[in-house]
């Protein structure tokens, strides 16, 4: 009998395409994502060697960060270098003849909400992007990480990654969330726990009762955020939550293959007695709220609590928490919900999906956000924007004073024309707080969609229950 | 790759320690598309005004090292970001070797994925060819990876350490892809096997 193995160790085995002596491996990529912001000099590099893409089939790109999300930008992009950036694509995608979302197609969107939607993300795959936050398709029950630009044009060429194996780690949720609770609070409240680094050298699987209640839309919020536990990747095993939304997309297996793809999928779990090298678990029950307070993702608290003093803290925190409270503009002992806000950001590829802006909605129908606020709802893609339209939720956020705008990365990073102005404070759905991040000297604090839009009601950091 | 064997060159000396990547290539120009091009703004900072004229103290904008091939720079040169810009950067201008008592790892990686061969010397010697490389354009270093020595304008001959498997990368001019795709055979014969087993990737 073979020894029990992990989720992770059965992908990983099933992907080896050549190992050498000293463990270094070749892994088999299903699936290319590509944006245009870290493959151009990539497809340079293969048009340097007259190479061709190995396996165009299996590549996918759309552009993403830069471009604007006002409804008029089909007059096109004024910014020269993000034009550039994204004409490029336009024709790398053509000359290599890969699968293309261009920007004027209504199934644009950020590439790891539009991978799933289109279908391409499929459980047992594994998934490259030149982009952290791959760690998103980790939800399927995929090995799905972030690449650098080296290695983009290694799987453009050869449709392998060269790898070492990275360690199992196990994070739990056990038992229920409580109402008011999300994804985001959880995987916000998981990164709380294990710090920034808490999971370099590993590859993390969620498990437990929490996580299977949650919906597809659900777990990629929390895989997204993996990478800023510093994990390589995280997983989801998948289950019939999986296998309903995958069904019927554009580019999921047909009648006849379906079944046999089933099959598969259905072996894909961590068997009994499995070995993890660290585990982790939280209850479910109490798990509340949180927002970010500082300038790390890391810097996590209910919203019952006050903002911490840098004498909370040990080692180098102590200076970097310093420097964040100064950063952001706040006083050690200042509660949380005291705290004003200029802007609501409520999209990314954390908080993009049609879920996410039900959420929204829930709590902003009939009312309206904070005179003065600039409040802005950017759906994930364009077929969660046609979608929303049609569920009635676009006549709820503009009604409540919401901007309603075409799909992007947005304000969840500073590259295109949304951006926070110098100490403009933002409550987002977003994954990353770091400096600058949303604007030069912008003031983030990271919050799930239920929070932002209980935050655009009020124009302060607000617990959503007390509107509920 | 281009391939690396000998090289008999103009060294540049940079005696600063810490050199980073910012200092290498400044952020504001990783919005290019391309990795090609980026050596005029290599050292953008130190090289130019802010009205970009050139500030003729720099050294790779002193007539004699204008067409150095070869730094010899201070310790931890390459720290800071991961970027691959700044190898880039470097390649393009012409340098194809860097010299010091030592670099930042994934500096020093990123090198070597880009056909610059990082030498580590301890300080005396890395003094040595300091010293030399001062003394201008018709000093010529010559840099000789197969048998793995330096040699002074002045025929002192240093020996240095490289790492086998990457020597033998850099002599090839193979890079990553290059040599994966010697593996093509087990790549084919994957897909083969993949096919039929999960026929619907
Ligand atoms: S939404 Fe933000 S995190 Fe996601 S891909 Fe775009 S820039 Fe990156």
């Amino acid at each position: 009998m073979t020894a029990p193995k992990t989720l992770y160790d059965k992908i990983w085995d099933a992907h080896v395409a050549h190992e050498a002596d000293d463990g270094t491996c070749l892994l088999y990529i299903d699936r290319h994502l590509v944006h245009e912001v870290t493959s151009p000099q990539a497809f340079e590099g293969l048009r340097m060697a007259g190479r061709q893409v190995h396996a165009p089939d299996k590549t996918i790109a759309v552009p993403d960060h830069n471009v604007p999300t006002t409804l008029d930008r089909a007059k096109g992009i004024e910014n020269e270098e993000s034009r550039i950036q994204v004409e490029a694509l336009d024709k790398n995608a053509k000359d290599f003849g890969i699968h293309y979302y261009p920007v004027d197609d209504v199934r644009q969107g950020i590439v790891h909400i539009v991978g799933p939607e289109q279908g391409w993300t499929l459980p047992g795959m594994t998934v490259v992007c030149g982009d952290s936050h791959t760690a998103t398709h980790g939800a399927f029950g995929a090995l799905a990480h972030g690449i650098g630009t080296s290695e983009v044009e290694h799987v453009l060429a050869t449709q392998t990654l060269i790898q070492k194996k990275s360690k199992n780690m196990k994070v739990e949720i056990t038992g229920k969330l409580k109402p008011g609770v999300t994804a985001k609070d959880i995987t916000l409240a998981v990164i709380g726990k294990t710090g920034t680094a808490g999971g370099t050298g590993y590859v993390i699987e969620y498990c437990g009762e929490a996580i299977r209640d949650l919906s597809m839309e659900g777990r990629m919020t929390v895989c997204n955020m993996a990478i800023e536990g510093g994990a390589r990747a995280g997983l989801i095993a998948p289950d019939e939550t999986t296998f309903e939304y995958v069904k019927g997309r554009p580019h999921a297996p047909k009648a006849g293959q379906w079944e046999q793809a089933l099959e598969y999928w259905k072996t894909l779990y961590t068997d009994e007695g499995a070995h993890f090298d660290k585990v982790i678990t939280l209850k479910g029950e109490e798990i509340e709220p949180v927002v970010t307070w500082g300038t790390s993702p890391e810097d996590v608290l209910p919203i019952s609590a006050t903002v911490p003093s840098p004498e909370d803290f040990t080692g180098g925190k102590v200076e970097a928490a310093k420097r964040a409270i100064e950063y952001m503009g706040l006083t050690p002992g200042q509660k949380l919900t005291d705290i004003e806000i200029d802007t609501v950001f409520i999209g990314s590829c954390t908080n993009g999906r049609i879920e996410d802006l039900r959420a929204v909605a829930d709590v902003v129908k009939g009312k309206k956000v904070k005179d003065g606020l600039r409040a802005m709802i950017v759906p994930g893609s364009g077929l969660v924007r046609a979608q929303a339209e049609e569920e009635g939720l676009a006549e709820i956020f503009k009604e409540a004073g919401f901007e309603w705008r075409l799909a992007g990365c947005s304000m969840c990073l500073a590259m295109n024309p949304d951006q926070l102005s110098e100490e403009e404070r933002c409550a987002s759905t977003s994954n990353r707080n770091f400096e600058g991040r949303q604007g030069y000297k912008g003031r983030t604090h990271l919050v799930s969609p239920a929070m932002a839009a209980a935050a655009a009601l009020t124009g302060r950091l607000t617990d959503v229950r007390d509107l509920m | 790759m281009e391939k690396f064997q000998k090289l008999h060159g103009i060294a540049a000396p940079m005696p600063l320690v810490n050199i980073d990547t910012d200092m290498i290539i400044p952020k504001v120009f990783l919005k290019t598309i391309k990795r090609s091009g980026l050596g005029v703004n290599l050292f953008d900072e130190m090289r130019y005004d802010r009205q970009g004229n050139e500030i003729p103290d720099f050294v790779l904008n002193k007539p004699q090292y204008r067409d150095a091939e070869i730094l010899v720079a201070g310790d931890n040169f390459g720290c800071g970001s991961s970027r691959e810009h700044a190898p880039w950067a470097i390649a393009d201008f012409g340098i194809k070797c860097v010299i010091s008592t030592s670099f930042a790892d994934i500096f020093f990686n990123n090198c070597f994925k880009n056909g610059i061969l990082p030498i580590i010397l301890p300080q005396e010697q890395v003094d040595i060819l300091m010293a030399d490389a001062e003394k201008g354009a018709n000093a010529r270093m010559t840099v000789d990876l197969e048998s793995q020595e330096v040699t002074t304008s002045d025929g002192e001959v240093i020996p240095f350490e490289v790492d086998a498997f990457k020597k033998h990368c850099l002599l090839n001019g193979l890079d990553d892809i290059g040599l994966t795709m010697e593996k093509q055979g087990a790549i084919e014969s994957f897909e083969a096997k993949a096919a039929a087993q999960r026929p619907w990737v």
